[in-house]
């Protein structure tokens, strides 16, 4: 297995809801997949069974740590679990209050994995934590600043930086942009770009903004009603899409 | 039963048992707390109920009780609990550390080393070190489970960010064993290292939240700190006004009502002993 993350088969009904129907999906190292599809599509369960928070009813997902070892995610225990979600994966939230300590000051939640993973040296974690939030543009001078207090904007790259700081593989993003005004959007969408860029990151991003997909997304998956409808190299998909479905959600953007 | 129509030591052969039993896994897993089931005691909470219930488990006919409140054998908490024992299981009891084989104890740790023998009994209002960190018990559990004790630490980088320093001063968390972050109940952190490789063995009752822990002799007891922060037990920079002791843990008191001050040990018995000693040689 060469990909960083392979997933077959993957179904999960909610009641009679099909919310993952025989979804199949690769990420390789350094690739950014996005995931558009319209509201209740399945796009934030896909996620949550890629990261291991929820199990599939049917398939597996499997990963690849940086040793080259393959472990199916859905049967690795609860503390290696957690050491991966600290180590090489990371987890933003669409709302970063779901990924911020809102009580804990910007260093402490930047310097919270680095904690959780046996770092010990006060000034060290406080260096790294204002190195990173130089890199997702906030002020370092705020670094003992509340983040009840920054903006969503902030919040959201604050969530980032905190993410990032143990220097993840594969990102996992839930519609990072979400509930932002549009130019913070663009802002976080291009620093978002040169992150990935420079840490050669892989991502899986689930978005609603078929731009945004464009911007930063090798590949695109296009959900509808649980299934994935087609996927493929992010300018194909985006130019010439061959499923009726894809064609009407890249002609609303036209419209729009 | 004695004469008074009690069981020895007050409480029932089977609760003991219990109890027993709970120790002997705390003792078997040091610094992790073990839940027991004994029906209450019929004191009321700030008598330091766990702490007697272990007491009143673990005490047989040959002991000897101390028992200290805020390192003093003298206040009504200390008094009333060694006259219960006293009663309740005929032992003897003293005021002298070295002449105890169990010391009850809320508040402090004695300045004098403890050896090998005796058994250190602590009063406990609160088990879990993370409870203001993480409100919801089955997380702590997990975060136990899986010695994830980042927030903790998160805890100690936020009070250095902002005091510059960790401004714990009572019941400052420690990692027992290597393994297990436990609570050592409000003693000052100045007490802290007299934990660590104890040769007595140190039981705590928590008897609101039913928790049993121990740290069994000669065991490592580190408090928690960074490599550029490193832990500092703090003591009032004085020598105590009536031994002169530049080394023990001292309280400020009030002498009249003017608004004088003065600082004396607050283990009594450390600070008699020292005052008898002194007067002798004179
Ligand atoms: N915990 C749950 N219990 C019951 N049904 C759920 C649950 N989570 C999701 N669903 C249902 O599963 C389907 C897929 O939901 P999901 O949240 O994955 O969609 P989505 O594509 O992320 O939508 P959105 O764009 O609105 O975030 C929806 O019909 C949703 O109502
Ligand atoms: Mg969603
Ligand atoms: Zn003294």
């Amino acid at each position: 297995m060469t990909a960083l993350l392979e997933a077959t088969g993957l179904s999960l009904r909610f009641g009679t809801v099909p919310a993952l129907d025989d979804v199949s999906l690769e990420v390789f190292p350094g690739e950014v997949v996005a995931i558009v599809g319209e509201s209740g599509s399945g796009k934030t369960t896909l996620l949550r069974v890629l990261s291991g928070m929820m199990r599939p009813e049917a398939g597996a997902v499997r990963y690849r740590d940086p040793e080259g070892s393959v472990h199916v995610v859905h049967e690795m225990g609860e503390a290696a679990m957690r050491r991966l979600h600290r180590t090489d994966w990371g987890f933003v939230h669409q709302n970063p209050r779901d990924g911020l300590r809102m009580r804990v000051s910007a260093g402490g939640n930047i310097g919270e994995r680095l904690m959780a993973v046996g770092a010990r040296h006060y000034g060290s974690i406080r260096a790294e934590a204002a190195e990173w939030l130089r890199r997702v543009e906030i002020d370092p001078a705020r670094i003992d600043g509340m983040p009840a207090l920054f903006s969503g904007g902030m919040q959201q790259r604050l969530q980032i930086a905190r993410t990032l700081v143990t220097r993840p593989r594969l990102v996992f993003m839930d519609e990072p942009t979400g509930g932002l005004d549009v130019s913070v959007q663009a802002r976080l969408l291009d620093m978002i770009r040169a992150l990935v860029a420079d840490l050669g990151l892989a991502v899986v991003i689930v978005t609603h903004d078929i731009a945004a997909a464009r911007l930063l997304a090798h590949r695109l998956l296009v959900m509808r009603q649980g299934q994935v409808v087609e996927q493929g190299l992010t300018d194909r998909v985006l130019d010439d899409p061959q499923h009726e479905y894809t064609q009407l959600l890249v002609a609303s953007v036209l419209a729009a | 039963m004695t004469a008074l129509g009690y069981n020895f030591g007050y409480l029932d052969e089977n609760t003991k048992r219990m109890i027993r039993r709970a120790l002997l896994k705390a003792v078997a897993i040091p610094g992790h707390q073990v839940p027991f089931g004994a029906r209450e005691m019929p004191l009321p909470y700030g008598w330091g109920t766990g702490g007697i219930a272990v007491t009143a488990s673990v005490i047989g006919a040959d002991d000897r009780l101390k028992v200290i409140d805020q390192g003093a054998d003298d206040t009504t908490n200390a008094v009333s609990i060694r006259r219960f024992f006293a009663k309740v299981a005929g032992v003897e009891t003293t005021e002298r550390t070295g002449e105890a084989t169990i010391i009850q104890t809320r508040h402090r740790i004695p300045e004098i080393a403890l050896r090998e023998g005796q058994v250190l009994v602590y009063q406990v209002p609160m088990p879990e070190p993370l409870f203001r960190l993480e409100p919801r018990v089955s997380e702590t559990k997990r975060m136990h489970a899986l010695a994830d004790y980042g927030l903790m630490h998160v805890k100690l980088y936020e009070d250095i960010a902002r005091h510059g320093h960790v401004a714990i001063s009572y019941n400052y968390p420690v990692l027992v064993g290597g393994r297990y972050l436990m609570s050592p109940s409000p003693i000052p952190a100045f007490d802290n290292p007299k934990m660590d490789r104890m040769p007595a063995l140190q039981l705590f009752g928590a008897g609101r939240e039913k928790r049993i822990y121990a740290v069994p002799p000669y065991t490592s007891v580190r408090s928690l700190d960074f490599e550029d922060h490193p832990f500092r037990p703090v003591r009032a920079d004085a020598p105590c006004a009536l031994c002169g002791s530049r080394e023990s843990y001292l309280d400020e008191v009030v002498v009249d009502d003017r608004g004088g001050r003065m600082f004396v040990c607050s283990d009594t018995d450390y600070c008699s002993t020292r005052q008898a000693t002194r007067e002798a040689a004179e």
